[in-house]
């Protein structure tokens, strides 16, 4: 239903001017449905990318922002040092700095996936850093307190008692950065990852038709979102309907 | 009272918060079995008092032994084995069920199977009176019930000693003699209790001993009946008359 208007804009920016070219990615016909797939074959990568960056980022967010809760200033301060700079830097850069950079220096050659992922990982941890440091501070102290006075050590209190309240807190940020990462991908493109804005690159220089190809190319982009963001409020609502019994 | 080694044991103990002063010079040696109800007025120092047993405050000066063990960062499991809390706010675990809440200590904290855990989790919630309750989570419960579980909670670690740090204080007024009620019974087993609270007829009722506390030493101790009949400082004779006749 929220797609319905959107919809009804495309029809009518369709009908209205000759300047339009359908027949690009017009599924009906053999040269459209060869584009189409062409296009779509760019999707996995991207979901791929995203997943495993997200992931490792999660990780890694969270690593930094425990030390960044301790008492010990230099804890605190390595990791604040850590968001600060890592946040500094725009990913595009952070992209072609992992690619170009990362093999002179290290010896290690890195493919232009795990270049990406690394890349998007590293950038998105701060922010995750981040948000995990204000989700565990917003959980009260009598927790911690409880949780120690039955004998638990502090990863225990973490991993049962601190951390399953404060994840359910910050999950609408969570789906936030996932949103993120999913359109972020797009800028692996430039190193030459085949996913869906690569595809679409390639498609738009060899049939000159790039309104209607970046026009799918948003679509598939919005219908992928939407998705997630469906998935992530359901997992919202499954949480929370836990918590109430 | 049989004369064995203190169960607990302050040895001039003191703390401070920058300039203030928290803890003065407090002295005071717990027996096994004996249950003691600390009084006074608020910011008086008493549940620092008490929250210095199991570590969840530290001290700056003197000594605290549990059983022989001084209380201090490296020793800190072994006392909190032995020594329970319950809190003014219950402080449950939200996102886990009743039961959940029981069985977190003995299985993480002990190293229970998760058998061994339900077991003794189902036991205690029985003995504060709500077995029924064990699938629903705290919020679920009435403020009441919520802290008969939070005791339940302590009582699965089988402690030595259980510290109340004003239980009934922010209960509905309807709802406090329910948790009263476990707690004098647990008094009756033989539990070691240290009890902050303005609830002056269970003091009386349950007590061997109350402290009573101002500015953060202890002015007084003494049997229920002589310090609610005479009490002998000016400070704990105009705090009982303010309390006892509002």
């Amino acid at each position: 239903m929220r797609l319905l208007p959107l919809f009804s804009a495309f029809l009518l920016l369709s009908g209205c001017s000759a300047n339009w070219g359908w027949y690009v990615v017009n599924p009906a016909t053999p040269q459209g449905y060869n584009n189409l797939k062409f296009m779509l074959s760019g999707l996995a990568y991207t979901v791929q990318l995203s997943a495993t960056a997200i992931a490792i980022s999660i990780v890694v967010g969270l690593l930094v922002a425990l030390p960044g809760l301790s008492p010990n200033k230099w804890l605190r301060g390595m990791s604040r040092a850590y968001v600060e700079v890592v946040r500094a830097v725009p990913i595009l850069v952070l992209i072609l700095w992992v690619y170009y950079g990362l093999p002179p220096v290290t010896g290690i050659t890195i493919g232009v996936f795990w270049a990406g992922v690394i890349a998007l990982a590293l950038s998105d941890s701060a922010f995750q850093a981040e948000i995990f440091r204000a989700g565990i501070q917003s959980i009260a102290r009598g927790q911690y307190e409880a949780a120690y006075s039955v004998s638990l050590g502090y990863v225990d209190t973490m991993r049962y008692v601190i951390l399953p309240q404060a994840i359910r807190r910050i999950l609408p940020a969570l789906g936030n950065q996932l949103v993120y990462m999913l359109k972020m991908s797009s800028l692996v493109s430039v190193i030459g990852m085949q996913e869906l804005t690569r595809k679409a690159n390639e498609l738009v220089v060899s049939e000159y038709r790039p309104l209607e190809i970046y026009t799918v190319l948003v679509l598939e982009y919005l219908v992928l979102i939407l998705i997630v963001s469906a998935g992530v409020r359901w997992l919202e609502r499954r949480l929370q309907a836990d918590e109430r019994g | 009272m049989t004369e064995t080694a203190p169960i607990i044991q302050f040895q001039q103990v003191s703390k401070h918060f920058d300039a203030f002063q928290v803890l003065k010079d407090i002295n005071l040696t717990v027996q096994k079995g004996e249950r003691i109800v600390i009084c006074g007025p608020s910011g008086s120092g008493k549940s620092t008092l008490i929250r210095c047993i199991n570590g969840l405050e530290t001290y700056g000066s003197g000594d605290i032994f549990v059983k022989g063990t001084r209380v201090e960062p490296a020793g800190l499991t072994q006392v909190r084995g032995r020594v329970g809390m319950v809190f003014q706010q219950f402080n449950l675990f939200p996102h886990l069920t009743v039961i959940e809440n029981l069985m977190l200590g003995p299985m993480r904290g002990k190293g229970m199977s998760q058998a061994e855990a339900r077991q003794i989790a189902e036991a205690y919630l029985a003995r504060v009176r709500i077995p029924e309750q064990a699938a629903k989570y705290p919020r679920q419960l009435s403020g009441g019930q919520q802290q008969r579980v939070a005791i339940a909670r302590s009582l699965c670690m089988e402690p030595e000693i259980m510290l109340f740090d004003e239980p009934t204080s922010a209960l509905d007024p309807e709802m406090i003699s329910e948790v009263l009620d476990v707690m004098a019974e647990l008094a009756e087993t033989g539990m070691t209790m240290l009890v902050v609270t303005h609830e002056m007829g269970f003091a009386r009722r349950v007590a061997d001993r109350m402290v009573f506390m101002d500015f953060g030493e202890i002015v007084e101790v003494a049997p229920p009946q002589t310090f609610f009949t005479a009490p002998e400082s000016p400070r704990a004779q105009d705090f009982l008359q303010k309390i006892l006749n509002h």
